[in-house]
């Protein structure tokens, strides 16, 4: 996923510099936002809208997205699901700004009211935990809004270790808490469970959904857990072949159980995934004939 | 295991005292146990001395009873005794000095040069291109295969020292450091921009100290180097310093003098790869690696 020619650390900061700090320094952000961010965390910070217009991105040959036209309300829970290789990853990068895209137009709000979660945690391994809260902080009170978040996703005590003390799922939550202490109005992430076990996935989850209530950002998930996109999203979006081919309004209540009208939806959505014909030469073509329950299919896509 | 419960106070000589007994079966057998204890730990600590020690005594027997010229190879006292009245003259001091105050020179000038030159080419393109392949060409000119040159250049002043040491010490540090920008993770970086560092917050934050263990290990290296060239460059023309106190000794055939010179080269390079050691356990806190 990483661009293989971005060697020239210093020459492609200072390109950027001109273009980025102008969007920090002048983005004259809501009163809301403002509070977000320097005061109590209580105030939510508000939404970001997010519009897509005949977006598409290819690396050189390969055309990994294609014409996707999507607009997200603020404040809305999406879900990108798909099988690997199809474009979702693409999606949110082009999204936080991370790749630049080769057709269409992206309205995503401001570089800096976006914060990005990446499938692995991504710490700093030589800087304590709480400065990695704080990374890209400016101000007094850094250091006290960052041992803030951690407190919020219930890490203050582990604030002054070296992340390798942490396990991957404090790893993560120091993570979540490194890109909430921006107030982000977008949040987007991608895959940042994938790695942890079944119950830290869970736990990890009611957090995520508990901070976004608590918030109200906007939060672009993209997972291959189908499951975990129903128990958390208010729209779930199925991406195939680089198009949006399904858009699917999860209207259970929350916090949502794992209950039938769950379990119907999660069946739905994988018949949907996996009825699609096979485009990887790799896997049997007979892949979804096989009566396999849900549960063991969860990991399959 | 009910037969184990009850087996167990019965045979606390086999189960081991370790494991259980009553408190006064175990009374007897654990003042000697402590005491082998301590005495195998005091044992371990001492063991890697007992060969060096040995050597000495050995040598100090030979040198005694004749078996060994001191034109050769004097007793280990004679050479205490050369140290202490050279220390107490004030003449090893002076060449102490001068050596030290040498090295670190030389060592600021090649090291530094050497990190800035990899910062530079590690983290910018043109940069690379434009110097890199020059200096892998220098790099395999063995320093040493310069004096020659150097001589003609400088003469035997101390420039020519200087010089000899900077070069040696540079190739270390420069590719070291530029391997270390190399090596920082993409990813981290990455992450960094995206939560907004540029410029040198980025280079303070996550390039430098992602550099920082290979640097490191560059600069343990080139410490080794440049007590070696500072030998040499010594030996071969010098007013002072100890590379000339033990030429001069030699010429007086006062082999104790060059033992003790011999000696405090050694003593030397302990003492600098100790820092540059120390320096890896603060700057390296975060590395699993370097925890205790």
């Amino acid at each position: 996923m990483m661009s293989v020619t971005e060697i020239d650390i210093l020459a492609d900061a200072q390109d950027s510099q001109p273009a980025a700090l102008p969007a920090e320094v002048d983005a004259p952000l809501p009163p809301l936002a403002r509070r977000g961010l320097a005061g109590p965390r209580d105030a939510a910070a508000g939404g970001q809208a997010v519009t897509l217009a005949g977006l598409g991105k290819s690396f050189g040959e390969r055309q990994v997205l294609r014409g996707v036209d999507l607009r997200v309300e603020a404040g809305e829970f999406v879900a990108v699901i798909g099988r690997s290789g199809c474009g979702k990853s693409t999606l949110l990068r082009l999204l936080a700004g991370l790749d630049q895209p080769s057709a269409g137009t992206l309205a995503a709000g401001e570089a800096s009211a976006t914060r990005f979660m990446f499938q692995e945690a991504r710490l700093l391994p030589w800087a304590k935990v709480v400065d990695n809260v704080a990374l890209g902080l400016e101000g007094e009170d850094a250091r006290e809004r960052a041992l803030k978040a951690l407190a919020q996703v219930g890490l203050a005590d582990r604030a002054g270790e070296w992340p390798a003390r942490l396990s991957g799922g404090q790893r993560q939550r120091v993570a979540l808490a490194r890109a909430l202490v921006h107030a982000p109005k977008l949040l987007l992430l991608d895959e940042p469970l994938g790695a942890l076990d079944a119950l830290t996935r869970i736990d990890m989850q009611r957090l995520i959904e508990s901070l976004w209530t608590r918030h109200g950002f906007t939060a672009l998930l993209v997972t291959h857990d189908v499951a975990e996109a129903v128990a958390l999203a208010d729209r779930v979006l199925l991406i195939e072949d680089g198009r949006l081919a399904l858009d699917l309004r999860i209207d259970l209540p929350r916090p949502r159980r794992r209950d039938a009208a769950f379990a119907a939806l999660e069946q739905r959505l994988l018949d949907r995934v996996l009825s699609a014909p096979d485009r990887e030469p790799e896997t049997p073509p007979d892949h979804a004939a096989v009566p396999v329950p849900a549960p063991m299919l969860r990991w399959a896509v | 295991m009910g037969t184990a419960v009850i087996e167990a106070p019965r045979a606390p000589r086999i189960v081991g005292t370790a494991t259980g007994g009553t408190a006064r079966e175990r009374e007897a057998p654990r003042q000697p146990q402590a005491w082998r204890a301590a005495s195998a730990a005091a044992l371990r600590r001492l063991a890697p001395w007992l060969v060096p020690l040995a050597v000495l005594a050995l040598w100090q027997v030979s040198a005694q009873a004749g078996w060994l010229s001191t034109r050769v190879l004097p007793a280990p006292s004679a050479v205490a005794r050369a140290a202490w009245e050279l220390a107490l003259s004030g003449e090893l001091w002076r060449h102490l000095v001068v050596s030290t105050g040498r090295a670190f020179l030389g060592f600021a000038i090649g090291g530094g040069l050497g990190l800035l030159l990899g910062l530079l080419t590690g983290s910018q393109r043109w940069a690379e291109t434009a110097l890199d392949t020059t200096l892998q060409m220098l790099r395999n000119i063995p320093p040493l295969a310069l004096i020659p040159l150097v001589i003609l250049w400088f003469g035997i002043d101390e420039t020519a020292k200087l010089f000899l040491v900077a070069l040696g010490v540079f190739f270390p540090v420069y590719l070291n450091t530029f391997h270390g920008i190399r090596g920082v993770d993409r990813d981290l970086i990455e992450m960094a921009r995206s939560y907004g560092l540029r410029g040198g917050a980025l280079y303070r934050r996550v390039i430098l100290p992602g550099a920082t263990a290979s640097i490191l290990v560059g600069l343990r290296f080139s410490l080794g180097l440049m007590w070696v060239l500072l030998i040499v460059a010594e030996t071969i023309s010098a007013q002072s310093g100890i590379g000339y106190m033990t030429m001069n000794a030699r010429e007086f055939l006062q082999t104790d003098v060059v033992l003790v010179g011999i000696l405090i080269y050694a003593l030397l390079g302990k003492l600098a790869d100790v820092a540059a050691q120390a320096l890896e356990r603060a700057w390296l806190r975060w590395h699993p690696g370097y925890q205790t």
